[in-house]
């Protein structure tokens, strides 16, 4: 019993990531789809199955006799009749909700609405997929981040997604079904956060790649903070303010130093600060990397993590296209306390109080 | 079936071509293996027209600017002609006439070399032009759709001559009828693919 | 050829399958190949669910994974199930219409080995650098990005097999069209050569866009154009086309031989002709009809519009009806009847359930809005193995035991056939049902691994578990065969006591060339019909006894693959620079491949005759050997 019920509960999936927990408009009109066709494919299943039992209950050879000689019946036009027109109505009320929805969900009309002041009225994120990693500009706010997409609760977001090599999809599971990433087009939808993430036990919404697109596949997340309107707006201006955020403790200072152009060149290919276009940088910007949830989409946050990927990236993310740290420093591994210095950089790297 | 049973044009059947089972079996077999054909054609023309004039930023080729139609016309001219030498061919076939039919289907033959010959002065000219397999991927589906077909009537030419040197000594007799009847319908599939691809690669190409 | 019964040696046995042109011998050879590669994509299925038998597991790298799972589905589809149902094809269908043989004996065989040097040289990448790695949909950006030659193995492999796949399809076509016994009438076809007819005409029209893209990702990666080359104008999106415009009807190309199968053993072991024959027939053309617009159900995600997601998204659904046309009517013709419950009816009665199951999440994610949430999920990997393994797999394991005694004249044992049936039947179910709740946790497909923190691990070990009962299944099949052959028990022409079809109606197995005077068919189910009219016989004759023309053995076949086989060694690895071999190998190749070809047309082979004594000393019981 315990265990059926483990299954049970199980079965809702984490609320960070199940589409059976939707926690936006565009998840939730899918999972209203997924019920209603469920019933009614439950109701084909319970008729099929009723007959289906019964025939191989009521003529078993057993009863009917060895020897006994069934009618040879050839067929009946209206029970052909029946069995054409019912799943056809049944289909039919599919059919509307399935069309409107269709068109409902790619709807990205309202996209170039401008306020009176000329700037958009609504939020606009330009992703670009790269290998293992995701990239959102905010084109209006002039700010990047990577792995770590920040949106304002119960309003349209809209999506520009491209590939920058090779073909993704983009997903967050409990907000709304994925779109792909294509490396000659841009795609667009919209998705709605009904939900404030911090109210989740995870802090963060999962979101994944969906399309193989090779080794590291499976580690291709990122996270979504959604938090109110007004949090975002300062979120965005904190982003903005060209300042570095000041760096403190020698260690930091020292992992500053190795940081840039005169230590491993790691500034090279990311930056620090979030104001800027997109797609420009190699790698992902680290404006934010004290804040974020995660070290390389699915590692737990903590130096630890951190200076093991740093020392290794091969190790842990497979086929991505950052260079090992000691092709940077003249072929010799980084020492622990290079590593440390790093880290307590990076960490100090954030925009949040 | 003898294959040394001897005929008279009075003898040969009307339809030669499906007179036995193993003729009949191949008439509907290779009438399947054109509609193979024609789903394969019909796959190319349309990543042609899903590619044309496609190319890195700045290409300067265009099928407006690149294709000329006096030469190509020239060719389809030939390619017709040649349909209808194999229709001559068939009639003297049916006919039991086999010196008659030797004849047509060599004009039939020098005629599909003619074409091909221009086809190899046409590639030639535009490889000249810097407009190589490797150009784009508006060059990589021209040359493969019109290579297909060039390669199309390579095959039928020398399915010919095999089958006219083949059969030179011997004449015509039920096995072989079949296979002459098989290569000449080819012939035509060869050609209709033709006009298709004059239409929609060079004029609709040289229209806009 | 002699009349006199010899026991061949092992060498001649081998040499004899090589040059064989029968049918029957071909449907063995078939049958064989198709069960290897279906044990080696078994094996590569359960590596995979070792990896993901818990979070985090490391068993399989990364790239091994991928490696693996692309294999899997490639073997799984084009090496293992299209064969094996070409096997009972190749086996059957030409007796259930009363043929001596099928229209191009050559062709047959040609098309076999052209399969069989295509699967042998696909998975020979295993050994030669590794495996393809872009799935067995081998979406082109992640292909042509594919470091090493696995995609150039899976490109040329699949070239050769899908050449051999698509003459076996003429040739079935052909065969049904030309070869049909006297009175054999379309509408007296019985369902598997409706079916078999229906599936070759998908393999002749799906099978083309599929080369035709295999060709594009050859010249883009081994000679440089760029049909899918981004930066050169080109467009990935062409090939996902290509690759479905195949891909859905290959979906019916498999099914439909399973349902025409089915449809034999709900006949024959409910001792009732099918119920609306009419319908059945009619049902399995639409499927086959609207399976060639459908394929962008497979591409709701890629951004095609709503406006095409909608219109495909309602001719997906329509497909349902005919669907459910047949399932309705196998539920009726059971009805009524006297149903004995032997292995293939329990495999036919354990389908319905299991493919209505993946019939329904079909029509789910046909609703396209839904399909962005399941599509590339464990929802979708849950979906195709309920449609292809608890139809196709439990099919082929279905007409396995139904067929084995008119190809082997000997019986598979009952008792261990049903050992078989339980533990793949429950196996399944518990591999795959809970998938469907994975997808819908927001589990992606295709991942190698996955957190702790996600949530899945239970389901996933659950899911792992149910793989072993299905090894165990395959394992208890195999030791069948080999005991059920070891015993050899011979049969008579109708083992299962209530054939209806013409292929119960010769000996088990059937003289080579079947059918020593024509058949005359009086109807459908034309073996029951002079049954119950008490014909001792099984059938009435169209033809006095007389002189059986057959075609001559070849080796030319098995040269012509080989030379295919060689050649394309060449061009794989022709463009790497550094072995100058490599044209050579391709010509030399293509030498013997098109040499071969030449001596086949410039040397007439006319066959030989069975001559009226031989037939007759062979009726009283002597063994004729064709050669």
């Amino acid at each position: 019993m315990m265990a059926t019920l483990l299954v049970f509960l199980a079965g809702c999936g984490r609320e960070e990531i199940s589409t059976l927990i939707p926690a936006g408009e565009v998840a939730q009109d899918q999972f209203n789809l997924l019920i209603l066709s469920s019933i009614i494919m439950l109701f084909v299943i319970i008729v099929v199955s009723i007959i289906f039992v019964l025939a191989i209950v009521k003529f078993r050879r057993s009863k009917m006799g060895e020897d006994m000689i069934p009618e040879q019946v050839e067929g009946s036009a209206r029970l052909e009749f029946l069995w054409t027109a019912v799943p056809i109505v049944l289909l039919l009320i599919l059919a509307v909700p399935t069309v409107y929805s269709t068109f409902d969900l790619a709807d990205v009309s309202t996209m170039d609405v401008q306020a009176e002041d000329g700037t958009s009225s609504n939020l606009t994120v330009n992703v670009t997929a790269k290998l293992y990693w995701w990239e959102f500009e905010y084109p209006e706010q002039g700010i990047v981040t990577s792995q770590e997409l920040v949106v304002p609760t119960d309003e349209r977001v809209y999506f520009n997604l491209i590939s920058a090599d090779i073909k993704h999809s983009f997903w967050i599971p409990s907000i709304g079904g994925k779109l792909d990433v294509n490396p000659e087009n841009v795609n667009t939808f919209y998705l709605t956060f009904d939900q404030q993430s911090s109210e989740l036990e995870d802090g963060v919404f999962y979101g994944k790649c969906a399309e193989l697109c090779g080794p590291s596949h499976a580690l291709m997340d990122f996270k979504v903070k959604s938090v109110d309107r007004e949090e975002f707006d300062q979120w965005v201006t904190a982003m903005q303010s060209e300042e570095p955020a000041a760096v403190e403790g020698d260690l930091a200072l020292q992992g500053e130093e190795l940081f840039g152009a005169d230590g491993l060149s790691c500034i090279a290919c990311h930056a620090t600060s979030g104001v800027g276009e997109g797609n420009i940088m190699q790698g992902p910007n680290m404006a934010t990397f004290g804040d974020r949830n995660r070290v390389a989409g699915y590692l737990e946050h903590n130096e630890e993590n951190l200076k093991n990927w740093i020392a290794d990236p091969q190790e842990y993310k497979p086929g991505n296209l950052m260079p090992a740290a000691a092709s940077l420093n003249n072929g010799e591994e980084l020492t622990e306390q290079e590593l440390d210095a790093l880290a307590a950089y990076l960490m100090g790297l954030t925009v949040e109080e | 079936m003898d294959i040394n049973q001897k005929y008279t044009p009075q003898s040969w059947p009307d339809h030669p071509e499906t007179a036995t089972m193993e003729g009949k079996n191949k008439f509907i077999g290779f009438w399947l293996l054109l509609a193979a054909e024609t789903v394969t054609f019909a796959t190319l023309f349309a990543t042609y027209l899903a590619l044309k004039d496609k190319g890195p930023s700045g290409m300067e080729f265009s099928a407006a600017g690149l294709f000329e139609l006096p030469l190509v016309f020239a060719m389809t001219m030939i390619l017709l002609t040649s349909s209808l030498t194999s229709v001559y061919a068939m009639y003297h076939m049916k006919n039991h006439n086999f010196k008659a039919m030797q004849a047509w289907l060599g004009i039939t033959v020098l005629l599909g070399a003619t074409f091909l010959g221009l086809e190899i002065y046409e590639f030639n000219h535009y490889l000249h032009l810097g407009f190589g397999f490797t150009n784009s991927a508006f060059s990589s589906a021209f040359y493969v759709l019109v290579g297909t077909h060039g390669a199309h009537v390579l095959f039928g030419l020398s399915w010919f001559i095999a089958l006219m040197l083949r059969n030179a000594k011997r004449g015509l007799n039920m096995y072989n009828a079949p296979k002459f009847y098989l290569a000449s319908l080819y012939w035509h599939f060869i050609d209709v693919v033709w006009v298709f691809i004059f239409t929609v690669v060079y004029l609709m190409g040289v229209i806009g | 050829m002699s009349s006199i019964a010899q026991k061949k040696g092992f060498g001649a046995t081998i040499w004899d399958f090589m040059t064989t042109v029968d049918h029957k011998k071909i449907a063995i050879l078939y049958l064989i190949s198709g069960g290897f590669f279906f044990l080696v994509g078994g094996i590569e299925a359960m590596l995979i669910r070792i990896q993901l038998a818990k979070a985090g597991n490391d068993f399989l790298s990364a790239g091994l994974y991928n490696e693996i799972i692309t294999m899997h589905g490639t073997t799984m589809i084009f090496l293992a199930s299209m064969p094996l149902l070409l096997a009972f094809m190749n086996a059957i269908m030409p007796l259930q219409i009363g043929a001596r043989d099928v229209a191009f004996p050559f062709l047959n065989s040609l098309g076999f080995w052209l399969f069989f040097f295509g699967g042998i040289f696909l998975n020979l990448s295993w050994f030669m650098g590794g495996a393809p790695d872009a799935g067995w949909t081998n979406y082109a950006s992640l292909a042509l990005a594919s470091e090493g030659h696995g995609i150039d193995f899976y490109t040329l492999g699949l070239t050769i097999s899908g050449f051999g796949t698509l003459i076996a399809g003429i040739n079935f076509l052909v065969t049904i069209i030309n070869m049909r016994a006297p009175g054999m009438t379309y509408m007296r076809m019985p369902l598997f050569t409706w079916t078999t007819f229906v599936a070759s005409a998908l393999i002749l029209l799906a099978f083309p866009p599929l080369t035709v893209g295999l060709f594009f990702m050859i010249f883009d990666r081994l000679f440089n154009s760029s049909f899918f080359v981004v930066e050169m104008g080109g467009n990935t999106i062409i090939w996902e086309h290509l690759f479905w415009i195949f891909g859905h009807p290959e979906v019916y190309i498999l099914i439909l031989p399973a349902f025409g199968i089915f449809s034999e053993i709900f006949a024959i072991f409910s001792r009732k002709r099918l119920f609306g024959y009419t319908a059945l027939v009619f049902a399995t053309i639409l499927i086959g009809f609207y399976g060639f617009m459908v394929w962008a159900h497979h591409m709701f995600t890629v951004g095609l519009g709503p406006t095409a997601n909608a219109v495909f998204a309602l001719a997906t659904m329509i497909i349902a009806v005919p669907t459910g046309i047949k399932i309705f009517n196998w539920l009726l013709t059971i009805w009524g009847g006297s149903i004995s419950f032997t292995v293939p009816m329990i495999y036919a009665v354990a389908f319905i359930p299991s493919f209505v199951a993946g019939g329904v999440t079909g029509v789910m994610q046909a609703i396209a809005p839904l399909d962005y949430q399941l599509h590339d999920s464990y929802f979708i990997v849950a979906h195709f193995h309920y449609v292809i393994v608890g139809g196709v797999v439990l099919g082929i394991l279905a007409g396995t035991h139904l067929y084995w005694p008119k190809m082997f004249g000997t019986m598979l044992s009952e008792k261990l056939g049903k050992w078989t049936f339980w533990f793949f039947f429950i196996g399944f179910h518990l591999t795959f049902f809970i998938q469907h709740f994975l997808g819908l946790m927001g589990m992606p497909r295709r991942v190698y691994t996955f957190g702790a923190d996600q949530g899945w691990d239970l389901f996933n070990a659950i899911s792992s578990a149910g793989a072993v009962f299905m090894a165990i299944g395959v394992i208890i099949l195999l030791v069948n065969v080999v005991m059920t052959t070891i015993k050899n028990e011979r049969v008579g022409n109708d083992p299962w006591g209530d054939g209806r079809t013409l292929e119960w109606a010769i000996p088990s197995p059937p003289p080579f060339y079947n059918f020593a005077q024509t058949p005359l068919v009086r109807g459908l189910d034309t073996f029951w019909i002079e049954k119950m009219d008490g014909n001792k016989k099984g059938m009435i004759f169209a033809e006095p006894l007389g002189d059986i023309h057959m075609p001559n053995n070849s080796i030319i076949p098995f040269v012509i693959s080989l030379g295919m086989f060689i050649a394309s060694f060449g061009a794989l690895y022709f463009l790497d620079g550094d072995k100058p071999w490599a044209l050579a190998v391709l010509i030399i190749g293509l030498l013997i491949t098109f040499g071969s070809m030449l001596v086949r047309s410039l040397k007439d082979d006319l066959g030989f005759y069975i001559t009226k004594e031989e037939l007759l000393e062979d009726a009283k019981g002597g063994k004729t050997d064709g050669h």
